[in-house]
């Protein structure tokens, strides 16, 4: 056997009734793009290694200093080949990722339509608004580079974008997030039940839902509670309603809306949930959202909200460089500059109050982990399921 | 809206957003990522092949000698290979096709686009 931790085998992901139909060289495609993914992060060590030993000591002989910024770095070892190589191998294997997952299904892209419209048909639980607008951060380039974004329709009612992520987000993080790629949700709700035994949420607002992974393992946690996903792109919701539907999540509503600008009355939800959301959008909305936050949440309701990880003062700028990359290379831009942002600034501007703001770390539930996983295995800065979660309590 | 898309060509668009070349000639670039793409590719038949074998020692029905002499035996069978061969070459030459629609839609960089959105 490996001395390395082995992604799961691609056919343990878990089916319902709208996941693509594949095929034997669709998975194995899908198995070599997992192996490839983990193979990078070992070849990611050797950036550190090249950074210190060759990249560090030529800038400070040219320049008789240190390097001062990220910007500086991010100059100096652009010039190293071991980066050079890792850099385009890693970029090289999202685009394989993303050509592999369309390739499965734009050509089922009638099939699955209908498939989803079935499940839909008559259904008062999905409501997409035609009048709702792709917010420009989105538009500005496509996200985690899927041609076309969440928002794209190749076809009439088109939800070949929530297919093609549903495939393959068990490729990007080696199926760490479990078989539904659900780790997150289930997270949060074991650590708010944990935290909050007595909390029984009659309305919950998951924003940014996208298509749904996260917020089904909610609904199913309290499944006496109203639960509400929004989302700009229809092809997400679409999708998202239809597995909800066959997993037989029938407390879930999926609806068209902009966080920014929500059609919600004031304190109307219990508990208002993002996970990995803000991070994709843009430097002013931000702030938008998290006001629309306060509004739609009652008094003494709950927000949290799963992002990346947190720079920290004793972080080294090479860390900080290497957990930017995907920001830059794997276009989520805003990432980037999200780290301008103290979390509990971003809350306390739209109107939570200090002592009310809390931070926790998060780690992915795991429904295939059988404990044969070894824990010094490399990070995959930027696609590893430990995240940072802030929120508040309203007062 | 067409209901019949051109899915071979659509599979391989280049994402909104300049690509990132990282080294100092793209075309080692362009040359690695087709490289690493028939890697993949072998990959694949190297997985198929193990489920071919594994079957075939389970079951025992298919000689060496019917496979080297097998050829298409229908429309439908000659057309399944050339649709796979299409759909190979398109995944393999990705990056050529990208760099196409690039010259033909050009992006602004990451940079710019983080700055622009930062103002959004």
């Amino acid at each position: 056997m490996s001395v390395r931790n082995l992604p799961p085998v691609y056919n343990k992901i878990a089916q319902h009734a709208v996941f693509p139909e594949m095929n034997h060289d669709e998975r194995a495609r899908y198995n070599f793009l997992a192996n490839l993914n983990k193979h990078l992060a070992h070849v990611s060590t050797g950036n550190k290694v090249a950074f210190e030993n060759r990249v560090e000591p030529k800038f400070e002989k040219e320049h008789g200093r240190k390097i001062a910024s990220t910007e500086e770095l991010k100059e100096a070892i652009s010039k190293d080949s071991h980066y050079q190589v890792w850099s385009s191998l890693r970029r090289s294997t999202m685009e394989m990722r993303q050509q592999a997952g369309r390739s499965i299904v734009l050509r089922q892209a009638a099939e699955l339509r209908d498939k989803v419209k079935a499940l839909n048909e008559g259904k008062d639980s999905l409501i997409l608004d035609e009048s709702v607008e792709v917010p420009p951060y989105l538009l500005a380039c496509d996200n985690h580079i899927m041609p076309g974004s969440y928002h794209t329709e190749l076809i009439e009612e088109d939800v070949t974008p929530a297919a093609n992520y549903d495939t393959g987000l068990f490729v990007t993080t080696a199926g760490l997030l479990g078989r539904y790629s659900d780790g997150g949700g289930k997270a949060i709700v074991s650590w708010v039940k944990k935290t909050y035994p007595d909390f029984s949420p009659k309305r919950i607002l998951d924003i940014g839902c996208g298509m749904g992974h996260n917020v089904l393992p909610i609904a199913k946690a309290f499944p006496d509670a109203e639960v509400i996903g929004i989302d700009t792109g229809a092809p997400m919701l679409r999708y998202a309603h239809a597995r909800a539907m066959d997993l037989g999540i029938t407390n879930v509503k999926f609806m068209q809306m902009d966080a920014a600008q929500t059609t919600f009355e004031d304190e109307s939800f219990d508990w208002v949930q993002s996970t990995m959301f803000f991070h994709e959008t843009g430097g002013k909305s931000i702030y938008n959202i998290m006001n629309e936050v306060y509004r739609v949440l009652k008094p003494k309701g709950l927000t949290l909200h799963i992002e990346q990880p947190q720079y920290t003062d004793d972080m080294s700028l090479f860390e900080k460089f290497i957990r930017d990359w995907d920001a830059l290379y794997n276009n989520e831009p805003y990432w980037s500059k999200m780290h301008d942002i103290e979390p509990i600034d971003l809350m306390k501007s739209s109107g939570f109050r200090e002592e009310d703001f809390m931070q926790i770390g998060a780690k992915a539930e795991n429904d295939l982990d059988d404990g044969s996983q070894k824990a010094d295995e490399p990070e995959d800065h930027g696609r590893s399921p430990i995240w940072n979660v802030f929120g508040a309590i309203k007062n | 809206m067409e209901e019949k898309i051109d899915y071979i060509k659509l599979a391989s668009n280049k994402p909104k957003g300049k690509r990132p070349y990282f080294h100092d000639d793209p075309a080692v670039e362009r040359v690695l990522n087709i490289t690493m793409a028939i890697a993949g590719e072998l990959a694949v038949m190297r997985e198929r092949m193990d489920s071919i074998e594994r079957l075939l020692e389970k079951k025992g029905t298919v000689t060496r000698e019917e496979i080297e002499t097998f050829v298409p035996e229908t429309k439908e069978q000659e057309e399944q290979r050339q649709t796979w061969h299409a759909e190979y070459i398109s995944r393999v030459l990705r990056i050529v096709q990208q760099e196409q629609e690039e010259l033909e839609n050009p992006d602004k960089s990451l940079e710019e686009i983080a700055n622009d959105i930062n103002e959004m």
